[in-house]
């Protein structure tokens, strides 16, 4: 098993899902999702031709809704329950992202 | 992607333009949960656990986006596939509340088709790649707030619409041909009801993937993708100003950079919005909250079997079914509802070219002086109506001058053609005596022009007809007035 996660790539990972790590952090998850990554690999000499791949756990198929509305939630308490919002103008409110 | 080498300044250069279009389907609610599709309801009033991600929320898959999606599928000439899956693809931006949004990725709905149509004599075929289904992001408002400057402000109610992701194969070759492909597909989106082809409110909005080679090449040059193209006008003018950019960045020596650009409307020109290399890691993984999207290939066949006529097919059957000229049969399958009201009033008229041109010019004329669309035509002035004022000018009951006035009555009064004519008098003067007598009336009151046309002057014949016409308010049947004014001026001098 020569793959290895670095700390890079940790790092990266962290950024994405915006995540700050110590340095502690980063070492002691480089080495698990390595041992992860190993598992996987070791999964992946088992020979699955012919075996159609799993995308769910559970072996169902999704439910289909019909197109029938239904009752939104009341404006102002949805946007009350914000951490920031106008009630008035009935929109949320978070800082300033450039368009 | 193979990098081009410097080429020469004189080298030509050949664009590869591939679109990704999404489109709004039509359905009444959201495709994760039961809010309402609405555009325009005030902000935040069609929200609910689901779409706003409150945690603990599940989204359950609305049956009408599937069986829309798949419609789009078949009529594209792709594979829709019995399984498909959903996915999450996770970005962070205040508009997606969920930090991920729920799209289809490496098994999508519908794969492997193309759209095949005559331009200019040649057959072209514009592959597409994949139709998958999607969420939309909810809205986010940057200024016009008194505290813009430090914050956004944002409105759900677009998050979770349905949208349908199309991406082509880069078999695009120009801006125009570029351009031309998009109104084609919105055609065959608004032609099968799953798209209300609307660009203004962003229900269809287009992306372009434009790179541009050595003209012969095969690889691919470094594209860019250019967002924000939401009218006919912006994907011609920006994908035709990010060739140029490319060619004259590639004429210098200078590597081209693989981006998303935005599309500056007001500047008229593409800028940069963020470096894709480093921007595009969206982890995509199977959406735990979705089983995998089953459909029974006999529900996929009883999809394909409400396909309606799709424009192109409708356009050809036109000219061949009622010999019309390709401009018209062009012209008047450019909406599904503007087709249909032809056809009706073809049936109602008994003669085919003779609606088109009411159709292509006093209807088109009298719609875009009110400003309204083919629907509200369609009220009124209903086929069977339009086909009665027809019939009554094949069958020289009025002239068509005449015709064109009894349009303007009937339009929206609910009156039938023969009404407007028998009320108003209007019916073409065909009885011999009359028209004679006319004609007599009018040389005897224009002594002149009747003694110059004898003299040899004979353009005073139109003057002469011209007065006749006047005299019976455009009645007279015009080959009529015609011959007998011919026959009164050439028999001996005064003699009846």
């Amino acid at each position: 098993m020569s793959s290895r996660f670095s700390r890079d790539d940790v790092e990266n990972i962290a950024r994405l899902a915006r995540l700050a790590l110590t340095d502690v952090e980063l070492d002691g998850f480089a080495r698990q999702l390595a041992d992860v990554l190993a598992y996987a690999e070791h999964v992946q000499e088992v020979d699955t031709n012919g075996v159609p791949p799993t995308f769910h756990p559970l072996a169902t198929t999704a439910p289909l809704r019909g197109d029938s509305l239904q009752r939104s939630l009341p404006v102002r308490e949805v946007v009350a329950a914000a951490p920031d919002g106008d009630p008035d103008a009935g929109l949320f409110k978070v800082p300033r992202v450039l368009g | 992607m193979t990098s081009l080498a410097p080429p020469p300044a004189a080298q030509a250069f050949e664009p590869v333009i591939g679109l990704e279009i999404h489109a709004q389907l039509l359905t009444a609610t959201k495709i994760f949960c039961g809010c309402s599709t609405q555009f325009g309801a005030p902000p935040n009033t069609h929200v609910c656990p689901v779409c706003l991600g409150l945690p603990g929320a599940l989204p359950v898959l609305n049956g009408e986006a599937v069986t829309f999606a798949a419609k789009v599928g078949h009529a594209l000439g792709c594979t829709v596939h019995p399984t498909s899956i959903f996915a999450r693809k996770n970005y962070f931006y205040p508009d997606l509340p969920k930090g991920y949004q729920i799209s289809q990725y490496e098994r999508p709905l519908a794969t492997d088709g193309g759209v095949t149509y005559e331009e200019g004599g040649t057959t072209r075929r514009i592959g597409i790649i994949r139709v998958h289904l999607e969420e939309d992001a909810g809205k986010s408002l940057h200024e016009g707030f008194p505290d813009s400057d430090t914050r956004t402000y944002l409105d759900f109610n677009r998050s979770g619409v349905p949208l349908i992701e199309i991406v082509t194969h880069p078999d695009l070759r120009s801006a125009a041909e570029a351009g031309a492909f998009f109104s084609r597909l919105r055609a065959i989106l608004v032609a099968i009801g799953v798209n209300d082809g609307n660009m203004e409110e962003g229900s269809l909005r287009c992306d372009a993937n434009v790179s541009v080679r050595a003209a012969g090449a095969q690889g691919f040059g470094v594209k860019a993708e250019i967002k924000n193209l939401n009218s006919f006008r912006h994907v011609h003018r920006a994908i035709e100003y990010e060739i140029e950019r490319q060619v004259s960045l590639l004429r210098k020596g200078t590597r081209i950079v693989a981006e998303t650009r935005l599309w500056d409307v007001g500047a008229g020109r593409t800028t940069s919005m963020r470096s894709k290399e480093e921007a595009h890691d969206y982890r995509y993984f199977p959406e735990p909250d979705l089983p995998p999207l089953e459909l029974d290939p006999a529900r996929i066949e009883e999809i394909r079997r409400t396909l309606p006529e799709l424009p192109d097919a409708r356009r050809q059957r036109f000219i061949s079914q009622y010999a019309l000229p390709e401009y018209d049969a062009a012209l008047l399958t450019q909406s599904s509802a503007l087709a249909d009201y032809f056809e009706a009033t073809a049936a109602a008229a008994t003669n085919a070219k003779a609606a088109s041109n009411w159709i292509m010019g006093d209807l088109t004329r009298k719609m875009n002086e009110l400003g309204v669309e083919i629907g509200q035509a369609r009220v009124a002035m209903p086929p069977d109506a339009l086909g009665g004022l027809i019939r009554l000018v094949d069958s020289g009951r009025i002239s068509s001058p005449i015709a064109k006035e009894v349009f303007e009555k009937m339009y929206g009064s609910g009156r039938a053609a023969a009404d407007v004519v028998e009320g108003e008098g209007l019916a073409q003067i065909d009885d011999h005596a009359a028209v004679e007598a006319a004609v007599w009336e009018v040389l005897a009151a224009h002594p002149g022009p009747a003694a110059q046309y004898r003299a040899g002057r004979t353009q005073t014949f139109g003057f002469l007809v011209g007065q006749v016409m006047k005299a019976t308010r455009g009645k007279a049947k015009p080959t009529l007035v015609n011959d007998l004014m011919r026959r009164a001026l050439e028999s001996p001098e005064g003699t009846r």
